[in-house]
């Protein structure tokens, strides 16, 4: 059975399943792996991993909404990932965050209404050595301060691109 | 792959080394601070200047000192180049032959890496983690064999018992008495699982080591599955890892086409595969129960115990749970014997500890010590002091532990010791904090920490940290009374005494111990009990 958007990614989160052996205690793995494709897990992506694994739909949305790497909204073109663990923290992680949301009209968690950039704040990264560490889209870049974090995410706001 | 293989894999490695090593950390602290580009200029600059016969650009893991990254050692001559650019490659080619390059150079005698004594990170910012041959080279998988060939299970565990290893990923049970637990379970099943889900803001060991020389690790589980009789391990790696999680899919594959796992490892009766499971963002699974539900693909929350996962973990068959530096001592204590181990450290606690040193200090990094070393020395000697003002506080354990004031900084580092000033060991995350630090303030973001992460199974801990957070707030607002700290004192007492798992039952501990050592900073910020907002029930309902 295909989904019905005739949408490729579906297929390759099938296959991803497969390899899985469709068992339901990779529901996580799986997880992973719509998310990478798709970007956040609506409700439609959600009922079709149920409908695979054979999982009651109450199960699935459980796990995506009890981890806190699952997001069910649609991300910013951009995102922003401010460490705020206990190094970074004493270090003033704090404030380069207050910068951002200050200047970006968003607190953290949040996407600015254009859906250009995304602010969002980590647990720990495990970059203490560096700390205070700021992730650009993907890209962990080591001992930023109010300025430098402005200077990246300005760029942003403006063109978006 | 039998002994002879092995050997041979080691002597092919050992005889193909070049006359110099640059060794280039790819870590991923120095990652981010760009060290890929510096190899790859080294590598160009080494084939520019004709020297492919005689130069070896090796990628190692972590060389310690974190916050001089990019780190370059040459070998011979240990000279540690730091805060390495890209173009500073030609200069280090040439300064092979001698003279001197233009880059800063740090001191290979300092004591930080003096005073530091080996057994985890023996190898790391030694071999290259992606290359099994090295790790070969460096005696990796002989103590597997001579498991396999020469031990019993029961040797095994005995001498898991006689090195008297505690378990590293915080509470500190002993590891030969978890294994022999788990050997004795009845089951034809039984799983091994490595504890990668390292949550604890502040600490980076356990990437560091997987990131650094990941086939230790799978040694270690390899050697603990024979001796527990398990067949079937799973690595649990926090997202937050990606460097981590690669570096191991890279490691496992190697190792099974070699024939290390799989089925006949070594050519014995003996099986194991190894699968990767990936954590979600979840503080909670750091904890075992949660963490094998996570595993299972559920929601990682924590049951009670007993069982306990010895005797009936993961889909109900006996598992063994242990921390990444765990296993990491496994394949040296099996090597180097049980009594040499038990040589290291103090009475109760042996070995060593790997410590990630961070905040405000002069060198943060990565340090493994003899247990028993004084935390003076630690953050003075080998951290170098805070590099503005005077330090204050070092805060171990993460949000399960606690601050240890500047007044008891000649304090051993061991379990007990720690336990003493109301602190715990932990995973290892050491930040030192200097005088600009509110102790106050570091108890609500520890409180806000256990507050989000909570997982909402059993009430005190799900409202108890709510109701403390708050009371918190309102003390850092300078809206509290002496009655509001007595109450947050009270809900302290209660958490601890009624929480289901060891989050709710530690969330308390940054709260108790700043109030221990510090109490004249909340005091000061107190109201008198007429003041307006006092009557005023102290928290507000969550605002989730």
């Amino acid at each position: 059975m295909q989904h019905a958007s005739g949408d490729k990614r579906f297929k390759i989160l099938e296959v991803h399943m497969k390899k899985h052996l469709f068992r339901q205690d990779a529901l996580i793995e799986v997880l992973h792996k719509a998310q990478e494709l798709f970007g956040f897990l609506d409700d439609d992506l959600l009922l079709f991993i149920s409908c695979k694994l054979k999982l009651p739909p109450s199960r699935v949305y459980g796990v995506a909404t009890f981890y806190h790497f699952f997001t069910l909204k649609p991300q910013g073109e951009h995102t922003c990932v401010v460490c705020m663990g206990t190094a970074c923290y004493v270090k003033g992680g704090d404030k380069v965050l207050a910068a951002v949301q200050q200047e970006a009209k968003i607190k953290a968690g949040e996407t600015t209404p254009d859906g250009k950039v995304s602010l969002l704040t980590a647990r720990c990264i495990g970059a203490c050595g560096i700390a205070p560490a700021v992730v650009y889209d993907g890209t962990v870049t080591p001992r930023q301060t109010p300025e430098s974090a402005l200077q990246h995410v300005k760029g942003w706001l403006k063109n978006g691109s | 792959m039998d002994l002879n293989d092995l050997l041979q894999i080691k002597e092919k490695e050992l005889a193909g080394r070049k006359k110099y090593v640059l060794r280039c950390c790819m870590a991923a602290g120095c990652v981010s601070s760009n060290s890929e580009q510096v190899k790859i200029e080294l590598d160009k600059a080494v084939k520019a200047a004709g020297l492919d016969g005689t130069v070896e650009v090796r990628g190692v893991g972590c060389m310690r000192l974190c916050c001089q990254g990019p780190l370059v050692q040459t070998d011979p001559g240990e000279v540690l180049y730091q805060r390495v650019n890209p173009e500073d490659a030609a200069g280090i080619v040439a300064a092979l032959n001698g003279g001197k390059a233009k880059v800063a150079q740090g001191d290979p005698n300092h004591p930080f890496f003096k005073k530091q004594f080996s057994i985890v990170l023996a190898n790391s910012g030694i071999v290259d983690p992606e290359r099994i041959e090295t790790y070969i080279a460096a005696d990796g998988y002989k103590g597997l064999h001579d498991v396999l060939h020469e031990m019993t299970p029961k040797d095994v565990t005995d001498s898991m018992v006689a090195s008297g290893l505690r378990g590293r990923g915080g509470a500190g049970y002993p590891t030969g008495l978890k294994w022999a637990t788990v050997a004795k379970s009845p089951g034809d099943k039984k799983y091994v699982i490595c504890n990668a889900d390292e949550g604890d803001p502040g600490a980076f060991m356990d990437r560091s080591v997987l990131e650094s020389d990941p086939h230790s690790v799978l040694e270690g589980m390899a050697i603990a599955a024979y001796a527990v009789g398990a067949d079937q391990g799973y690595i649990y790696v926090r997202a937050e890892y990606p460097l981590a999680i690669s570096r191991l899919q890279t490691a496992i594959k190697q190792a099974k086409q070699l024939g290390l796992l799989g089925s006949g490892v070594f050519e014995s009766p003996f099986n194991f595969t190894i699968d990767i499971r990936i954590g979600a963002g979840a503080f909670v699974c750091g904890e075992e129960t949660a963490l094998m539900a996570s595993v299972e693909g559920r929601r990682g929350t924590p049951r009670p115990r007993p069982p306990f996962p010895a005797e009936s973990g993961l889909w109900g068959c006996p598992t063994l749970i242990n921390n990444v530096e765990t296993f990491a001592n496994v394949p040296t204590i099996i090597r180097k014997g049980a009594q040499w181990f038990a040589d290291i450290g103090t009475e109760k606690s042996k070995g060593t500890k790997v410590f990630a040193l961070a905040g405000k200090i002069k060198n943060t990094g990565l340090i493994e010590v003899p247990m028993g070393t004084k935390l003076r020395e630690i953050v003075e000697d080998m951290g170098g002091g805070a590099p503005d003002g005077r330090i204050k506080a070092v805060q171990t354990g993460g949000p399960s532990g606690g601050c240890i004031p500047a007044d008891a900084l000649d304090t051993p580092v061991d379990y007990d010791s720690l336990t003493k000033l109301g602190s715990i060991m932990g995973s290892g995350g050491m930040i030192v904090m200097d005088e600009s630090t509110n102790m106050v303030e570091i108890a609500r973001f520890f409180m806000e920490f256990c507050m989000d992460e909570s997982c909402g199974k059993c009430i005190p801990c799900r409202a108890g940290t709510v109701q403390m957070f708050h009371l918190l707030e309102k003390i850092t607002q300078r809206k509290a009374t002496a009655r509001d700290l007595k109450q947050l004192e009270e809900l302290c007492d209660m958490v601890r005494n009624t929480s289901l798992c060891g989050l709710g039952q530690t969330a308390p501990n940054p709260v108790m111990s700043t109030l221990r050592f510090f109490r004249n900073e909340y005091e000061a910020l107190l109201q008198s009990e007429n003041y307006p907002d006092a009557k005023r029930q102290p928290a507000e309902p969550a605002k989730q």
